[in-house]
């Protein structure tokens, strides 16, 4: 008989704000000690009171128009009791009965075809803190209590673990370039809700949920072991299937089951008295909605049309830093495809070379435009705009400066060109002796000196081309 | 010393509940589980009076977690002494001008009428709430006891308006009360129901009182209303379900009690709790987790808050007719120590008169061994009222 898998997530998601959920802290990768970002507050203390964070309601919105949801104009926040000592009030603070969005879609394409996965509903709670074992003793480490999250539920949209890994790097392009999460390692974090039914069966088949995976290819792995495991009792009566909470284990790449239904733990949810509910009236709704970043669609359709290649787009939309620069560059008036490549092949090599990353670039777009508009304006060539960008890039020069200054923006005519080729030829006889004699790597060290003496102007395709004529 | 658990400052002239942090000092909310707990800050309240030149002579005994009768049942009161109310009794006693108490179960109002002073349990939203230890936020105040209703308006117009470290306080930046409304012509209303549930001592002194605001030119009647019986029975169980949950962050884990005796994480949180509260704070817990349990929450927790919407109505209606309503605190003239095992029970059967306040937020006012409940900041309608009685006495 063949099978249907059907799978819902739960998504966990760190959200990029300056300071925690209900306090001032700042988020715990400011942190570099074990409770270096703990206040009265995030630790539990009697007294304090949560205050609410109005950047994390901003991003909570902009993730929930990005996933095509409807915005709640009333949203509340609910407690959930539960003893475990990273937990410091003994409760989480969440949302149960009127999350922040609901009834959103994302739209998916894998090698199957395309469709639309819903979304049921996105809420906004705290995250809770860690705990470190060593020998006899744990010990508990705050700087991640009250870490703002927003939890992403889908309905159980999903038939194979191919959709719910092109969903997640979605996820992580769009909260990425909106500036919602940087998604980091562990910062995005699944719960996979998974059960199998013969194809053609409407009826849900019997339940299991893994909690708690974070890298792609460990989600990946786990849904194919359990779908099969599900398989093989409905096939083969090799076990009855229970509804029950399992883990998986990366090093034997199977699901354990951690609990089940009998003992698990009623969490007593109710309102949170010291939270008055969050009303979004339209004048706010309208500011969040202005400032929310292109859909991914149609930011990758657009790069698409303005001839920017997949793996290019891919690239973009990983960062918000590059999508910006690309954006603010191009509306400066320097083309799309010739502006990707500055940044994606030049900017990205200089930094390689540095052993930095994208995310140290610091480049400004009105630098960037001034380069690539000398560049296509054929005032300078491109290999003396990779010197000026080499220069903005490590020491942050005025570019239209640093190429007067450098002598690179020389107009040059064939005719002074022609006249520095033959001074170097005259200077390096051996050289075009060997050549003529047949050695063609005394090409390159000629070239290379007209190259030198040229300082950079001019048009290197164009010079080898002089040089050529001039060898035969 | 008997008033106090610690003492801060000896030429101070305020006193503060221990239910109430004061930076430094140690503040147990009368309870074993939160031991030699001393917070890193001060309540917003005693901040704004130190900012007035009131200073904090000392922390004063309550009941654990302001949950009991009249505050009879602190864990570091000497036993020997039946001491109960000790901040209502150091305001009588002249120790200190005031004192600042928190409000969430009628406790505060029940002492400060058994000592003969007043007390204001303001309008919910007014006061701060930062720097209290919490146990029922949607309905806890933090008030004053002061001999006079003069003394009242003064120190509560200090400690009330926004505070930007409490979600629930109200935008308002200051409150302005008077004590001068004249007297004359205000309806007051009387509930039949508790004045039956009364002793001899209390009806007489409640119809001596009437007779005195009568002669002062108000007008008192006698209605019949159950309003107070249902609000006493929505309070009990949101009451005890927000003590549960504000309550299980002392686990003995982070500060206060740790048990000896444990061998991993649950036996921790077990012997620590059981050690470390006393029995009326566990069977609030137990009621309190029990109103919130998935088989319950509908038909308790739920409909609480459905019939807290149904009072809250049904008040304001009150309020069209009358610009208060007058009743006895506690069904006895006496104080009588009994046991602890009993108090769940005799706490919830004398909030009758008392819950409503905490329930829909409107202020209450004790005067005279009286309480006056208003409409939601309706303060200096009761305060004139009270200072037109007392003025009349002096």
């Amino acid at each position: 008989m063949n099978y249907e898998l059907v799978i819902g997530l739960e998504t966990h998601v760190e959200l990029s704000t300056e300071s925690k959920i209900f306090c001032s802290c700042g988020g715990h990768s400011a942190a570099n000690e074990p409770n270096d970002c703990v206040c009265p507050a995030c630790s539990g203390m009697p007294g304090m009171l949560p205050v609410m964070n109005k950047k994390v309601v901003e991003l909570a919105v902009t993730a929930g128009l990005m996933l095509n949801c409807e915005i709640s104009r009333y949203t509340t926040f609910d407690k959930k009791n539960y003893y475990y000592p990273d937990l410091p009030c003994a409760y989480q603070i969440t949302q149960l009965n009127h999350p922040i969005c609901t009834n959103g879609t994302v739209h998916l394409k894998t090698s199957k075809g395309e469709r639309d996965v819903r979304i049921k509903q996105i809420h906004m709670e705290e995250d809770a803190g860690k705990l470190v074992h060593s020998g006899n003793f744990s010990y508990v480490d705050f700087n991640r209590t009250s870490v703002p999250l927003i939890e992403i539920v889908t309905q159980p949209d999903f038939r194979s673990a191919e959709e719910v890994v092109t969903y997640l790097s979605k996820l992580k392009s769009m909260f990425r370039s909106g500036g919602i999460s940087e998604c980091e390692e562990g910062a995005m974090r699944c719960d996979v809700n998974i059960s199998v039914r013969p194809e053609g069966s409407e009826e849900f088949g019997v339940r299991t949920e893994i909690k708690n995976m974070s890298s792609f290819e460990a989600i990946e792995k786990a849904i194919n072991y359990e779908a099969q495991r599900h398989i093989d009792a409905l096939e083969y009566e090799t076990e009855e299937l229970v509804q029950e909470t399992r883990r998986f284990d990366d090093a034997s790449g199977k699901t354990f089951a951690m609990r089940n239904k009998e003992t698990e733990a009623d969490y007593r949810y109710f309102p949170d008295a010291n939270l008055m509910p969050i009303i979004i009236d339209d004048e706010w709704l309208e500011e969040i909605k202005k400032n929310k970043p292109v859909a991914i669609d149609d930011k990758a359709d657009k790069y698409r049309e303005e001839g920017i290649s997949e793996k290019e787009i891919d690239m973009i939309l990983q960062s918000q830093k590059i999508g910006t620069l690309l954006d603010e560059t191009i509306a400066l008036g320097c083309n799309p495809k010739d502006t990707a490549a500055w940044i994606l092949t030049d900017c990205a090599g200089i930094l390689r070379k540095d052993g930095k990353t994208m995310e140290d670039l610091s480049v400004t777009p009105e630098k960037l435009s001034s380069i690539i508009k000398m560049v296509e304006s054929g005032s300078i060539n491109r290999n003396a705009g990779k010197k000026i960008l080499i220069a903005v890039v490590e020491s942050n020069v005025d570019p239209v400066e640093y190429c007067k200054a450098q002598g690179l923006d020389k107009k040059v005519d064939t005719a002074a060109i022609g006249a520095v080729l033959d001074s170097v030829l005259a200077a390096n006889e051996q050289a075009v002796a060997d050549y003529k004699g047949g050695k063609v790597k005394a090409f390159q060290a000629l070239f290379g000196a007209c190259m030198r003496e040229l300082k950079g102007a001019g048009d290197p395709q164009m010079i080898k081309e002089a040089l050529e004529e001039k060898l035969k | 010393m008997k008033y106090y658990m610690e003492e801060i400052n000896k030429n101070g002239n305020i006193a503060v509940d221990d239910t109430i942090l004061v930076k430094g000092a140690v503040s147990a909310a009368g309870s074993y589980m939160l031991d030699g707990f001393k917070p890193l800050f001060s309540a917003e309240a005693v901040t704004r009076l130190e900012e007035k030149g009131y200073s904090v002579k000392g922390k004063t005994h309550v009941g654990e977690f302001g949950l009991d009768l009249v505050g009879e049942f602190s864990y570091y009161a000497e036993k020997t002494e039946k001491l109960y109310g000790a901040a209502a009794e150091a305001v009588k006693d002249g120790d200190v001008v005031a004192a600042l108490g928190v409000d969430v179960n009628g406790t505060t109002r029940r002492a400060a009428a058994l000592s003969g002073v007043d007390f204001l349990k303001p309008t919910y939203g007014t006061v701060s709430r930062y720097g209290i230890i919490s146990t029922a936020a949607s309905g806890e105040q933090l008030g004053v006891y002061a001999k006079d209703a003069d003394k009242i308006k003064e120190i509560a117009e200090i400690i009330s308006g926004h505070d930007e470290k409490d979600g629930t306080s109200l935008p308002e930046k200051t409150y302005a009360y008077s004590i001068n409304e004249s007297i004359s012509g205000k309806r007051v209303c009387v509930i039949k129901e508790l004045i039956d549930k009364c002793d001899e001592g209390v009806k007489a002194n409640t119809k001596a009182y009437i007779e005195k605001l009568k002669a002062l030119g108000a007008q008192v009647e006698e209605i019949s209303s159950d309003l107070f019986k249902t609000a006493n029975t929505a309070w009990q169980i949101l009451m005890s379900a927000e003590t549960c949950n504000n309550v299980s962050r002392y686990d003995g884990v982070k500060y206060g009690h740790r048990s000896e005796t444990y061998k991993n994480i649950d036996e921790l949180y077990v012997n620590s709790r059981s050690e470390g509260f006393n029995f009326l704070t566990k069977a609030v817990i137990l009621y309190g987790s029990d109103v919130l349990s998935k088989n319950r929450y509908n038909d308790c927790y739920d409909k609480s808050l459905r019939v807290r919407r149904v009072v809250y109505d049904e008040f304001k209606k009150l309020m069209e007719k009358y610009d208060c309503v007058l009743t006895p605190v506690l069904s006895k003239a006496e104080y009588e120590a009994y046991d602890i095992y009993e108090a769940f029970g005799k706490v919830f059967e004398e909030s009758e008169f008392t819950s409503i306040a905490n329930l829909i937020g409107v202020p209450a006012l004790i005067s005279d061994g009286v309480q006056f409940i208003g409409n939601h900041f309706g303060e200096s309608t009761l305060l004139s009222i009270a200072h037109s009685v007392e003025k009349e006495g002096k």
